[in-house]
């Protein structure tokens, strides 16, 4: 695992977003900045497509849109904190932490062990706890890369 | 207690392992074992057989279908799906440890030790195929069971309201004043019609949402008779077989037939060995396709027609009979009405009353009580359910007892369809059962020279029959003989249905 899951340019500590569609552009956009997906628009389709087959709100303010697309190059985590709320379908209201994760198609099982400990890591409210009180990107970026560790 | 739960999600990258993580932290809270197999993208490994076997319940959290579910099969479960797990995960647990005891509580052996030999899934399928047949019937029964009792219960307070709304047989006024199954008549009627004040105006919408869950009756039954057999590949081309079957008027029997055709049917294609490029549409695409298409077709092309020959033929051999012995026809009469329930028999039996009904005028006119002696039949079953259940509440699972608390209103309301959960789910007891009952009423109802004009109703329209007290002593003592029949009939051959409670119960939850 050469390339980190996530790094602070990935991560947009004061996001604004009418909709969870703009929210999730926002986050793809850093992702393609940063030459992990190669074609934006195409990734976006597939989060979309995942999107409208169950919201992937979650309750607690999360929001997790995600894909496995064939024009990711590496397992990666976008981070978008948003004060304001956006909204991803979950019972309890907005998100205001909204964490994309870009997945490559033919990723071997070992490359994606490092999505399902970051999956794991995410039901943990301290973690959550942790990533909503820090206030820079640095620190969100440190936080997720000590913390997910594949099993 | 020791659980093993399946995960798996459509993407395989993020809720397969929440939900994993989420099932475990609740576990380790709650002082359970819970040891997950995620079934997601980044590979499965199989839980050690010897944790299945010593688990005393199982946990589907699984949005895909679960990979070598005959490994889990003769242990209590609840199916929950993958968000629910996410969100929910303590909540998840508590059902699955209700599960358990439930299972425990019902008699059924052990719930550990099920199948030592981790391999032979078919080992643990041990039940024979009549049990196998009621569990897959009672699986359709339970979930039908929620559209006859509200639809029941509407339909019955609709007609209560009516009966004081209106000065005059108001259960016959009723039905009369919009056709709710057709929608530009109906919205038409809500706009100029309705009345927020009007009695007569609640009584009709309350009885035409009654009717509209009935619709959903014969479907949902079909539908989870199929979910029972091939999970939820069996839901969709469920539903469309028992729309179809009400459709050509093939009634709760089609839809049984329905049910059964589209599970298996769903079952076996799911099991196709199919390239990888297929796979992935196989559940969202293939599966639907091609499940719905032979249903729906098999369902037109092979039940329908005979329908018509069934109508036709009875029809005209009842017409010839008409001559016949009043207490005769009766019978018969009583005997059809009884067999199916709304189905084809039941049909022609009650179209050839309320046809008859043209041509009286008065309740002592011999239409008049040819459609008395049917209505009394068709009161029978949900009234002899009713008292078996209350005498016998040990011969019923729960939810059958549950269904039982309603269906006197239902029967008295004369809507035969809240038998329907019970000769579904056991048919060959109870058919004859409420076959003879209905018999014995219809003939008692010619005998006693009882006659309605009225085509509905039940005992809202007493005060309309002619020989009431007679009418509903026909009614009194076939239920009394229909009850009884059912009671003995649920005796014979009761061996193996302790396991059935139980997995009514779990289906239940």
């Amino acid at each position: 695992m050469s390339t980190p899951l996530i790094t602070p340019e990935l991560v947009a500590v004061d996001l604004v977003a009418a909709d969870r569609d703009q929210a999730t552009r926002a986050l793809i956009d850093l992702l393609a900045a940063a030459g992990r997906v190669t074609d934006a628009d195409g990734f976006h389709a597939d989060v979309r497509d995942r999107e409208a087959q169950m919201a992937t709100g979650m309750p607690g303010g999360i929001g997790l849109p995600h894909a496995r697309s064939a024009h990711v190059t590496v397992p990666s985590l976008a981070v978008g904190k948003v004060p304001a709320g956006v909204d991803f379908g979950a019972p309890d209201g907005p998100a205001t932490l909204v964490f994309l994760i870009a997945a490559p198609a033919s990723g071997d099982a070992d490359h994606l062990k490092i999505l399902a400990a970051l999956a794991r890591r995410l039901v943990h409210p301290e973690f959550r706890a942790a990533l909503n009180e820090a206030t820079d990107a640095a620190t969100v970026a440190r936080i997720i890369t000590t913390e997910v560790v594949p099993a | 207690m020791k659980f093993v739960a399946v995960s798996s999600c459509p993407t395989g990258i993020a809720h397969t392992y929440m939900a994993a993580e989420a099932l475990e932290q609740a576990g380790r809270a709650a002082g359970h074992e819970v040891v997950v197999e995620t079934q997601g993208a980044a590979g499965t490994t199989p839980i050690d057989p010897a944790v299945i076997a010593a688990a005393d319940g199982v946990i589907y959290a699984a949005d895909l279908e679960v990979k070598d579910k005959g490994r889990f099969a003769g242990k209590p479960f609840v199916d929950v799906g993958v968000k629910k797990a996410v969100h929910d995960a303590p909540g998840v647990l508590a059902q699955a440890i209700a599960a358990v005891e439930a299972f425990a509580a019902s008699g059924a052996s052990a719930p550990v030790v099920a199948a030592p030999k981790p391999v032979a899934a078919g080992a643990s399928r041990a039940g024979s195929v009549g049990h196998k047949i009621r569990q897959y019937l009672m699986t359709g029964v339970s979930h039908m069971i929620p559209f006859v009792a509200a639809g029941g219960l509407l339909i019955a307070l609709g007609f209560a309201l009516a009966t004081i709304a209106w000065p005059t047989n108001g259960a016959i006024e009723v039905t009369k004043v919009v056709d709710g199954t057709n929608g530009t008549a109906f919205v038409a009627w809500i706009n100029d019609g309705f009345s927020l004040g009007s009695l007569q105006a609640w009584a009709v919408l309350l009885f035409w949402v009654g009717k509209w869950a009935f619709a959903f009756l014969v479907p949902a039954l079909s539908a989870y008779i199929a979910y029972g057999i091939a999970d939820r590949p069996g839901i969709a081309p469920g539903f469309v077989g028992g729309f179809a079957a009400v459709l050509v008027g093939a009634g709760f029997l089609g839809g049984i037939v329905t049910g059964f055709l589209a599970g298996f049917l769903a079952l076996w294609i799911a099991r196709w060995n199919v390239p990888k490029g297929v796979r992935g549409i196989m559940p969202v695409v293939v599966i639907p396709l091609l499940t719905v298409m032979v249903v729906g077709v098999a369902t037109a092309l092979i039940i329908g027609p005979p329908m018509k020959a069934v109508n036709d033929g009875l029809t005209s051999w009842l017409n010839s009979m008409s001559g016949a012995s009043a207490v005769l026809l009766g019978i018969i009469l009583g005997l059809m009405m009884c067999f199916d329930l709304g189905g084809p028999l039941n049909k022609v039996a009650y179209v050839f009353a309320t046809t008859g009904l043209a041509n009286a005028v008065a309740s002592s006119d011999p239409q008049a009580k040819i459609m008395a002696a049917v209505m009394a039949a068709g009161m029978v079953p949900p009234l002899a359910v009713w008292l078996a259940t209350v005498v016998r509440p040990k011969l019923f699972t729960e939810s059958e007892r549950e269904a039982g608390k309603s269906a006197w209103l239902l029967g008295l309301s004369f809507i035969s369809e809240g038998a329907i959960p019970f000769a579904a789910a056991d048919p060959l007891r109870l058919i004859p059962s409420f076959m003879i009952g209905g018999a014995v009423t219809g003939g008692l109802s010619m005998a006693f020279g009882a006659g309605v004009l009225a085509p509905h109703g039940g005992f809202w329209v007493t005060p309309l029959v002619h020989q009431p007290f007679l009418f509903l002593l026909a009614i009194l003592i076939g239920m009394l003989v229909s009850a009884a029949l059912v009671i003995v009939a649920k005796g014979i051959g009761h061996g193996s249905d302790a396991d059935l409670v139980s997995q009514d119960q779990l289906v239940s939850i």
